[in-house]
């Protein structure tokens, strides 16, 4: 860099005073803090509206013959219909066209192989299943970690996976009893980081979940 | 990093000259080797390299409009705070622009949308060429600057992306028969080429060099 050059042109310069230079960079901050909130102002809208859609896509694609979504949050000790735009933790209902439950959609985090995964799955409260999973965002290692999101035989594992007692990884080709899952080969970490997500997701909302034909609670 | 001398009359061709320069003969990545963060993180794939490489010249360019217009106002103690101010503005807005329009490229980008703050390549042409050219030059010079940084980006994208993945552009070349070279999209991969895609082309420019008879003077990378 050229720096040394400029300094020398700069002896021959009469200082400039201070209160320029603190002016020149306290106008240059106001007016970067001007276009900032306009920008934002402008997109956060769009931004808002796109996670939204991404979120509702997610849930009609994890429960299998939603067309309707509630948001549900916890109100007390129970869980209750909430706004669309209400704040904290919240799972969502999916209702098919007769306006029947099909199941909940629960969104859910944990520590993966190298950064936060989050997931959201579908449940089933009368069989006591998961029926559907995608991973919403993650960072697990390409051509490895990453299958957890996109290798279709691993997905099959969480069409109809039971819950109980909990939900157990185990080696490729190994699963025997509905609550195993078929670890991926060379992704054995985030594949487990998977399970352990949904066990602690079920652990936090499975409790509170309005006993759906009764007979199943515990 | 060496310039051609400030003080010249900026003229069309000229101009030109100043865009033609960045492409090939004095490549941000190729030649000035700066750049280098993002050119490694985010060329897993083809579309990435785009998407930085359509980052880069809206900031570069933009900022690069700003400090020429505004250099006879910035005091020279406070320049290269401005300029972080200015560079900093236009990031963000981009940042803010990226994930309005195109969310799924910018959670591929995460992170290294912001870190064109400190891209060496952006702060390096303010304070080497922007802040003592006229406004056209600069404007020439920036977008030079940021085609050759897409172009090296894309090469390296590409091929990563044809090797690791099987693919170009999200579509799949060789069928299922194909095994993806996993450690192509991985760290390694990315440093792996980058060293022979720099062997490649200061190969060729040595040998063009030694054909025309130029000078062989070597630039040093810095950033």
């Amino acid at each position: 860099m050229s720096a040394a050059e400029s300094e020398a042109g700069n002896v021959a310069a009469a200082e400039p005073s201070s209160l320029r230079l603190v002016g020149t960079l306290g106008l240059a901050g106001l007016l970067s803090g001007l276009i900032l909130v306009a920008v934002y102002e402008l997109t956060l809208p769009i931004i808002d509206a796109n996670d939204a859609r991404a979120l509702r896509e997610a849930v009609f694609q994890v429960l299998p013959g939603t067309v309707e979504i509630q948001k549900l949050t916890v109100q007390g000790a129970a869980l209750a219909q909430a706004a669309e735009d209400a704040e904290g933790p919240a799972i969502y209902r999916g209702l098919d066209d007769q306006g029947a439950s099909v199941g909940y959609a629960i969104p859910a985090a944990g520590n993966g192989f190298q950064d936060t995964i989050r997931v959201i799955y579908g449940y089933d409260p009368v069989q006591r299943q998961v029926v559907g999973f995608q991973v919403l965002d993650s960072l697990e290692t390409p051509g490895l970690g990453d299958k957890i999101a996109k290798d279709q035989d691993f997905l099959d594992n969480f069409k109809a996976l039971a819950v109980d007692p909990q939900i157990v990884a185990v080696p490729e080709g190994a699963k025997r009893a509905a609550n195993e899952v078929d670890s991926i080969t060379g992704a054995t970490i985030s594949s487990k980081a998977v399970v352990k997500i949904l066990n602690a997701g079920n652990a936090q909302w499975l409790p509170r979940l309005p006993e759906a034909g009764s007979e199943e609670g515990r | 990093m060496a310039d051609s001398n400030p003080l010249r009359a900026a003229t069309p061709g000229q101009a030109y000259a100043e865009f033609v320069k960045g492409l090939w003969k004095e490549n941000p990545v190729f030649v000035q080797v700066l750049g280098m963060c993002p050119m490694l993180a985010v060329t897993n794939s083809a579309i990435n390299a785009l998407a930085m490489g359509a980052a880069t010249l809206f900031v570069l360019t933009g900022s690069s409009l700003l400090v020429s217009l505004l250099r006879k106002h910035i005091p020279k103690q406070v320049r290269i705070s401005t300029y972080i101010v200015i560079i900093a503005t236009f990031v963000t807005v981009t940042d803010f622009t990226l994930k309005a329009a195109v969310p799924a490229v910018h959670r591929e980008l995460g992170a290294f949308i912001a870190l064109i703050v400190v891209n060496c390549l952006i702060l390096g042409r303010q304070e080497a060429f922007a802040s003592r050219n006229t406004v056209r030059r600069a404007v020439a010079d920036a977008l030079g600057m940021s085609a050759g940084f897409a172009f090296a980006l894309l090469c390296l994208g590409g091929v990563r992306e044809v090797l690791g993945s099987g693919s170009l552009f999200g579509f799949p070349l060789f069928g299922p028969a194909f095994e993806p070279w996993v450690v192509m999209i991985l760290p390694p991969g990315g440093f792996i080429m980058l060293g022979l895609i720099l062997l490649f082309f200061n190969y060729l420019r040595t040998k063009r060099l030694r054909i025309f008879g130029g000078s062989s003077r070597d630039r040093g990378g810095e950033g």
